[in-house]
């Protein structure tokens, strides 16, 4: 296991939130494989010096979400790599990227149309040259 | 029992002169939590604290602290509380090991180990004089010797006031251990919102001696929301939107904090038909400064679900 977590107050993340999306960046990117054991609720919360309350409720959205279980007496582990989380999460991650285009693009005085063949054009390039083409 | 908040005030009061200090104060402390008590300076925390600790009297009112009322604290129940003030008293002249012996004097429950676990945390010598030690290390030691009697219920006072990062860092670590004991609360005011955000499982926010915010930390987060709208040219005039806090305008944008965020304000907000529309969360830091920002209306957060403007 590789899991290394950094917690930053002050973000804009709740640090719920922060745990909860390393630790799936983590089991996405294969640094943490199934089976893997996490650190408990209280270790963790010590280690990243922050309230164990906050890590049980990160651990239970994950648990929640069918990522990890926790096995009574036994500790934290990595049952599952469920492709439709890292759907829902890239959704999550497009959609502020997706606003910027559209509406950098319309303060440009695009219309619409223009923006969607502009899209359109681009997204055919990709899928003929798997890359970006000027 | 167990479900008896561990502290509880009713309509407290207190004016010095004709100020009134603190107004009308309800809360309830939740047995087994960390509670975060937070507000600009002179709101009336400091003062609060001495209520419940019935150091000073009420004018109106009532507190209680371990089901006991504020005013006829025994020394029984005194001893089941921690209180940790800036003004803490030592003695200069003692020896780091002198200090706790001095005050394990006073206290049946006293716990040799926590007092040694504590002042090694933060670096003391036992055979160091007080009178030669440094700030984060005074603290440190008052620290030792509110902990060692292993209180049930842990009143800190502005512990982090004038601790360097690392004193500080080694208060946070210490309440965090304290929570290795389920049953024990800490109640602590502070102005290290990162802290805050650390520890706390509840917040309650003071202003102008009117309690605003009392909820779980989460929630407060959740209900004050920074709204992004951008605009094909100067932003319009903003009209009447429920649950203002406040708006930062520019060219051609428009940065609207409000509480509660729901359906009825993004309809109030598209009728600016602005280009996009975009749900910004803020750092705790920030929601806490557009909340108690002198522009928007006052608005109040006092529980989980419930919210006024």
């Amino acid at each position: 296991m590789d899991l290394i977590i950094n917690i930053n107050p002050g973000s804009s993340v709740p640090i719920y939130k922060q745990i909860t999306e390393q630790v799936r960046l983590a089991a996405a990117t294969g640094k943490l494989q199934v089976t893997d054991q996490l650190p408990s609720v209280r270790a963790l919360a010590e280690s990243l010096v922050v309230n164990p309350n906050t890590v049980a409720r990160a651990y239970a959205d994950l648990a929640r979400e069918g990522l990890i279980e926790t096995r009574p007496g036994r500790g934290v582990f990595v049952i599952h790599k469920r492709k439709v989380l890292a759907r829902e999460e890239g959704r999550r991650r497009i959609e502020p990227l997706m606003n910027t285009l559209i509406s950098e693009g319309l303060a440009m005085n695009f219309t619409p149309d223009e923006l969607k063949e502009a899209f359109e054009k681009k997204l055919s390039q990709w899928k003929n040259e798997k890359g970006p083409k000027q | 029992m167990s479900d008896q908040p561990v502290i509880r005030t009713r309509g407290l009061t207190r004016y010095f002169g004709a100020r009134c200090v603190v107004r009308d104060l309800n809360l309830e402390v939740p047995r087994g939590c960390v509670f975060a008590f937070v507000g600009r300076n002179g709101s009336g925390k400091s003062t609060t604290i001495r209520m419940l600790l019935g150091l000073l009297r009420p004018d109106r009112g009532q507190a209680s602290v371990l089901g006991c009322d504020s005013r006829q604290l025994t020394p029984e129940i005194r001893a089941r509380i921690g209180y940790l003030t800036e003004e803490h008293q030592l003695y200069g002249w003692m020896t780091v090991r002198e200090a706790g012996e001095f005050q394990a004097a006073f206290f049946p429950r006293w716990d040799e180990k926590i007092f040694r676990g504590v002042i090694g945390h933060f670096g003391l010598k036992p055979e160091a004089r007080v009178k030669h030690l440094s700030r984060g290390m005074r603290a440190g030691l008052c620290l030792a010797l509110t902990l060692a009697p292993d209180p049930e219920l842990l009143i800190l006072d502005d512990p982090a006031l004038g601790l360097d990062p690392v004193a500080r860092r080694s208060l946070v670590e210490s309440m965090i251990y304290l929570t290795r004991r389920s049953d024990r609360t800490i109640f602590f005011s502070s102005h290290h919102l990162g802290d805050v955000e650390r520890v706390a499982d509840y917040l309650a926010v003071l202003d102008y001696s009117v309690l605003r915010v009392c909820c779980p930390l989460e929630s407060f987060r959740d209900n004050v929301q920074e709204v992004q709208l951008r605009f094909a040219g100067a932003p319009p005039p903003l009209p009447a939107i429920p649950g203002f806090l406040q708006a930062i305008r520019s060219e051609n944008q428009l940065r609207v904090t409000c509480v509660h965020y729901n359906g009825e304000t993004e309809k109030v907000l598209r009728y600016l038909s602005p280009v996009s529309l975009e749900l910004v969360p803020l750092s705790l830091e920030d929601a806490f400064i557009s909340y108690l920002g002198e522009r928007g209306e006052k608005s109040f957060i006092l529980s989980d679900t419930e919210v006024s403007s």
